[in-house]
């Protein structure tokens, strides 16, 4: 809170105090500070991808390198390019890796492909920890707490009953060789919210913030006017050369957006940076090494279906996810780009259908049973590959996995590795890992019941008629590449294609994630509680009050009473001293 | 036989009646008493009362030792002696201060005289230090012969790095000749070096300020007492960069350089009054929130003291919160001015440039302009590359922190001299005084707490007070009493690390969530779920209790009638 101020006077005190401090400078001889190693490195690119759907599809990445080595128990404090609030998160709770995911929409796998880092609905965060940390639960909890209030977000909803520990689908995606399940923690939170309020935490570690280079064009009403929104952060450590002797941090920034123009009102089948954005680019973040956009070209390899303009004569050829895509690309860190005009104008339809997809539903009805469907697709027409399939289901659906079954084309597929740990009623979920091997041009049907368990009335939400959300089963596999893929990871590379480290050179690593289920749960009337106790009181106040009358009561025989007559000759008797009859 | 069966049955009807209600009150009502009972845990709510009435004594310990030639050998002979000085203070009707200082009158040994024998006061000192160290809170006056060449001619006085003073006894006559006389000349002199050296009763009841409401006499005092940030087990101190444009400066900051030569050497003698966490940062498009003036006839950008208050908001939101930890940040910015808003300078109320071009913010930290248009040459290529000066940036820092931890600069009277401090930037009598009013704030905020804690657990009897809490409310107590009982013998290493527990149970107890559970869950509620089965049961049996009563006293007033 601002109080006041005052001005530091030099007063004759300080003054002195002042060449005093000189004095010591001088005559004790410091050594001389050691020069600064840490370099920090920041890049940033902006993918414009157009959709067969018609929709057009952005995806940003900021990088931040930072030359630090947390691995040994560095205390570093000293912060350039990487912002101060996470390293603080970093080093306190030796985290080694940390992913997190804010989605609102659902990407359509089937309409517009892969996604360059796919996510699910809701929020998603997934921390590899250091060897170093004991507590791992308690480290946790405190870091979806302080995450939270970094991300404006309801990350400490995170407890026991909704992380998992998945011992095979999340592997580090950063150097180092710990592979210990017990140091992962994984919780999705299906049923967060995304909005302005995360994005501007987001915006806000980025070395320009908004001011500057491509994240100008990030502003909140038109990037939440969109059919599908998505910003991630990723840190993980990665090689500082070559011969990875020593490794640094990386932090990478991600955001995708699907923007729907039609239903904007703009029938016209034509995008530009302004219609999209509402913004144009004037320049590129000083402090950026590099600051490029990439349009797909692929489909428009002669200039048939749209125009670009300025056209750009730079053309970069990559392999995402399988495919061998062109790309013209615009340097902003060169000022010719920056010409006469500073928009983008373009038209585009058709692409690739993609080989893994995935859905699920909840089938049954009644409020007692259910059944849960996930159908896995292999769209290629003569490979068979695996999938590892991850579900962490709440505690509250009671799966019966003795009712499992995975079949394709209608024969029962059997799953080579099954890990399954039950859940705990309010400590924890389900947490079912398998590995399934898809045939090629097939559907695969993972199905298993489970029955509604009733919870206690203050665990309901307060709109308990929503539903339950559970979360996505994510589908990790390495799907056969049709072009061969360069498995050194070079500098040159864009950013959008080197996030997921390739072992093989002809496969890819695809990470899919269903829909998020809406379950209903048996919601009781929540003004039952009163109402009972009222009936109870009732009825055990009647059953007491009938029982007293019993005990207390006296009953005598009654004398039939005397006749009008015999009444006046007895008042009669009366006064006269006759005993009455 | 109708009538003594009727009568039996009456009686009868009567004994259920009364059995029923004595089982209602003596089982029933103890049952439902018992179970909806909140749990309360015992609270040392004698010893709590106690601290509310808090009687602080703080003391001491002052040896005066006379050099060769200062003292006759008559007046030699009856020393040692020792005398107690107490100053007793009412702060309130609640808080009273007891001040004592212990003072020990001896003459000097041999090696004391050796050291005394230095040709600069500096070099006395120094030895002096190494002959002996003075525990924490105490003090060694020299009282130094009148012909001495250690001091100035017209100094009196000497304030060391450490612990001592050197005192130049007065002039032969004025002293007199018996012991006593000697006394009575030098105890006004110890007495301002004490005011300088040791705590003095402004600290000491500014540092009460969170017990006691004061009405401080003037403005400036306010502004005094509220520059400094609250005493804290902990603070993080965060340098941050400011760098508006980095299209026009490319900055290079040796941060780490800097913070270990200028910064670490003060925080390591501070640590035992806090723990210190250090880490800085670069800002980049962080502006100011106001637009400085131009001022064309120096050709400079000014900031006005009356703008100065708008400057930190916007620039606050920009630095983040310490996600790692709750202790209070200080923060230091430099701000480069952009190309087009430069040089920019600092003016006072007065219309004069701030020679410092810095300024600070009560409780918050401090800011400092620093322009870099000395590297602007004509025909320079933006960006410029441009190193900070550190030293003139961490002197400027340095100032300010000690300001805001609350290291007191009273000014000395002008016979003194105080000794410039050494490289930790802080003198060991300036860390007993902050040791000092740390201490008595950190009682006083700790009772405070304690005290209304045990009242808000009295006044709301539905809040549940979990084991936990008791026995943090317990040690805190026990914390405080030996807190104040070392404080009483002059411990005062104890007494600030016993103050500091104190205040940490406190802190958590008070604001222990589980206290939180209960508190809006009124009466009223609760009586509306318990009617629809306490009034059918209760009205029966009240009814025939009436009845019963009314019966004997019908009967009664018969008997009374046949008597009569």
């Amino acid at each position: 809170m601002w109080i006041g101020f005052s001005l530091l006077m030099p007063d004759c005190f300080s003054l002195s105090f002042l060449k005093d401090l000189h004095w010591c400078g001088v005559c004790m001889s410091v050594a001389p500070p050691h020069p600064h190693t840490n370099t920090d490195s920041f890049q940033e690119e902006l993918v414009v991808r157009p959709l067969h759907s018609g929709d057009i599809y952005a995806s940003f990445q900021f990088r931040t390198v930072w030359e630090a080595d947390f691995s040994r128990g560095n205390k570093v404090s000293h912060y350039q390019l990487f912002p101060k609030s996470l390293g603080q998160v970093i080093s306190k709770f030796s985290v080694r890796e940390l992913h997190i995911s804010f989605t609102q929409g659902y990407w359509r796998t089937m309409q517009w492909g892969q996604p360059f880092l796919p996510s699910p609905p809701g929020a998603e965060l997934w921390v590899w920890f250091q060897d170093s940390v004991t507590d791992v639960d308690g480290t946790w909890k405190e870091l979806t707490n302080v995450l939270s209030g970094i991300f404006c977000a309801s990350l400490n909803f995170i407890d026991s009953t909704n992380t998992v520990q998945p011992s095979a689908a999340f592997k580090p995606l950063g150097v180092g060789n710990v592979t210990d399940h017990r140091f992962l923690r994984y919780a999705t939170l299906p049923r967060e919210i995304v909005c302005t309020e995360n994005l501007t935490p987001w915006k806000k570690l980025l070395p320009c913030g908004s001011k500057a280079g491509l994240a100008v064009l990030l502003k909140s009403e038109k990037l939440f006017h969109s059919s599908f929104h998505s910003q991630a952060v990723h840190i993980r450590p990665i090689c500082q050369d070559q011969r990875c002797k020593s490794t640094s941090l990386e932090l990478r920034q991600t955001l995708n957006a699907v923007f729907d123009l039609h239903t904007s009102g703009q029938a016209k089948r034509e995008w530009s940076l302004f219609k999209m954005f509402s913004r144009t680019l004037t320049e590129a973040c000083p402090l950026a090494s590099s600051s490029k956009i990439y349009i797909d070209i692929t489909d428009n390899s002669q200039g048939e279906q749209f125009e670009l303009s300025p056209a750009s004569s730079l053309l970069s050829q990559a392999v995402v996810l399988g495919d061998r895509r062109t790309f013209s690309v615009y340097d902003l860190t060169d000022q010719a780009t920056f010409g006469s005009t500073r928009s983008l104008n373009l038209l585009i339809r058709d692409m690739l259908r993609p080989l893994l997809h995935a859905e699920r539903y909840v089938a049954g009805y009644g409020l007692q049973t259910g059944e849960i469907h996930t159908v896995m697709y292999n769209h290629h027409p003569y490979r068979s590959f695996p999938v590892l399939l991850l579900d962490s289901v709440p505690w509250y659906l009671r799966l019966y996995i003795h009712t499992l079954t995975v079949t394709s084309k209608g024969k029962e597929n059997k799953p080579s590795y099954i890990h399954y740990q039950p859940s705990k009623d309010r400590l924890r979920p389900h947490l079912l890992e398998m590995l399934v091997q898809l045939p090629p041009n097939s559907a695969t049907e993972v199905t298993v019941e489970f029955e509604r368990a009733l919870l206690k009335w203050t665990e309901y939400t307060p709109d308990p008629n929503h539903g339950f959300y559970v979360g996505s089963s994510v589908i990790s596999s390495l799907v056969p590449s049709t072009v061969a893929t360069n498995t050194s990871i070079t500098q040159e590379q864009p950013l959008f294609s080197s996030f997921f480290p390739c072992k093989e050179e002809l496969s890819y690593f695809v990470r899919v994630y269903t829909e998020p289920l809406l379950v209903n749960l048996p919601t009781p009337d929540f003004s039952m509680p009163y109402n009972v106790i009222c009936l109870t009181c009732t009825v055990v106040a009647v059953g007491y009050g009938s029982l007293y009358n019993l005990l207390t009561r006296s009953f005598q025989i009654e004398e039939p009473s005397p006749g009008l007559a015999k009444r006046i000759a007895n008042v009669i008797r009366r006064m006269r001293g006759v005993p009455p009859l | 036989i109708y009538l003594k069966i009727f009568l039996l049955l009456r009686r009868r009807g009567k004994l259920a009646a009364l059995s029923i209600a004595a089982m209602v009150i003596l089982v029933g009502v103890p049952l439902w008493w018992k179970t909806t009972q909140t749990y309360r845990a015992w609270l040392p709510v004698a010893q709590i009362n106690e601290l509310a009435k808090l009687q602080l004594q703080l003391s001491a310990d002052v040896e005066v030792v006379f050099a060769r030639g200062t003292a006759t050998p008559e007046q030699q002979k009856k020393v040692p002696v020792t005398q107690t000085q107490d100053e007793d203070h009412a702060v309130d009707e609640d808080t009273t201060l007891r001040y004592r200082h212990e003072t020990r009158y001896r003459t000097a040994t041999v090696m004391e005289e050796d050291a005394l024998k230095q040709p600069t006061a500096a070099e006395a000192d120094l030895s002096l230090h190494r002959l002996s160290e003075s525990p924490c809170g105490s003090l060694v006056i020299y009282v130094i012969p009148e012909s001495s060449s250690l001091l100035p001619e017209n100094v009196n006085v000497y304030i060391g790095q450490r612990r001592t003073a050197l005192l130049r006894i007065g002039a032969q006559m004025k002293v007199g000749k018996t012991l006593k006389q000697l006394l009575a000349h030098l105890e006004p002199r110890v007495k301002q070096i004490l005011q300088v050296m040791s705590f003095s009763h402004n600290d000491i009841t500014a540092a009460l300020s969170d017990r006691v409401r004061f009405s401080p006499d003037n403005k400036e005092s306010i502004a005094d007492s509220m520059r400094a940030f609250k005493s804290s087990p902990g603070y993080e101190i965060t340098f941050s960069l400011l760098n508006p444009d980095p299209k026009s400066h490319r900055l290079h900051w040796d941060i780490e350089g800097a913070v270990q030569t200028y910064i670490q050497p003060l925080l390591t003698k501070l640590s035992p009054v806090a723990n210190f966490s250090l880490d800085s940062q670069i800002l980049y498009y962080a502006m100011l929130g106001v637009n400085p003036r131009y001022d064309s006839s120096r050709s400079a950008y000014i900031l006005n003291a009356d703008s100065l208050a708008h400057v930190i908001n916007p620039v606050e939101a920009r630095l983040g919160s310490n996600a790692a930890s709750s202790n209070p940040v200080l923060n230091f910015l430099l701000y480069v001015p952009d190309a087009h808003h430069s040089p920019l300078y600092i003016h006072d109320h007065k219309k004069r440039e701030v020679q410092t071009n810095a300024f600070h913010s009560p409780r918050w930290g401090g800011i400092m302009v620093y322009n870099v248009n000395g590297f602007y040459q004509t025909g320079t290529n933006f960006p410029v590359d441009v190193n900070i000066n550190m030293a003139k940036v961490m002197g400027v820092f340095l100032a300010q922190l000690r300001l805001l931890l609350g290291v007191q600069s009273t000014a000395p009277p002008s016979s003194f001299q105080v000794a410039p401090c050494g490289s930790s930037g802080l003198a060991d009598w300036e860390l007993d005084r902050l040791m000092w009013s740390r201490s008595v704030e950190n009682v006083a905020t700790a009772t405070t707490t304690i005290t209304s804690l045990a009242q808000l657990l009295d006044q709301i009897g539905n809040i549940v007070i979990n084991d936990n809490i008791a026995q943090q409310v317990s040690s805190a107590v026990t914390s405080l009493q030996l807190a104040v009982a070392e404080l009483e013998v002059g411990n005062l290493g104890f007494a600030l690390q016993y103050s500091k527990e104190a205040i940490l149970a406190s802190e958590k107890a008070f604001f222990d969530p589980s206290l939180l559970h209960l508190l809006y869950f009124p009466d009223d509620q609760k009586f509306a779920i318990y009617i629809p089965l306490f009034l059918p049961m209760c009205v029966p049996i009240l009814l025939s209790l009436l009845k019963i009563v009314s019966e004997v006293r019908q009967r009664r007033r018969e008997k009374q009638a046949k008597k009569d």
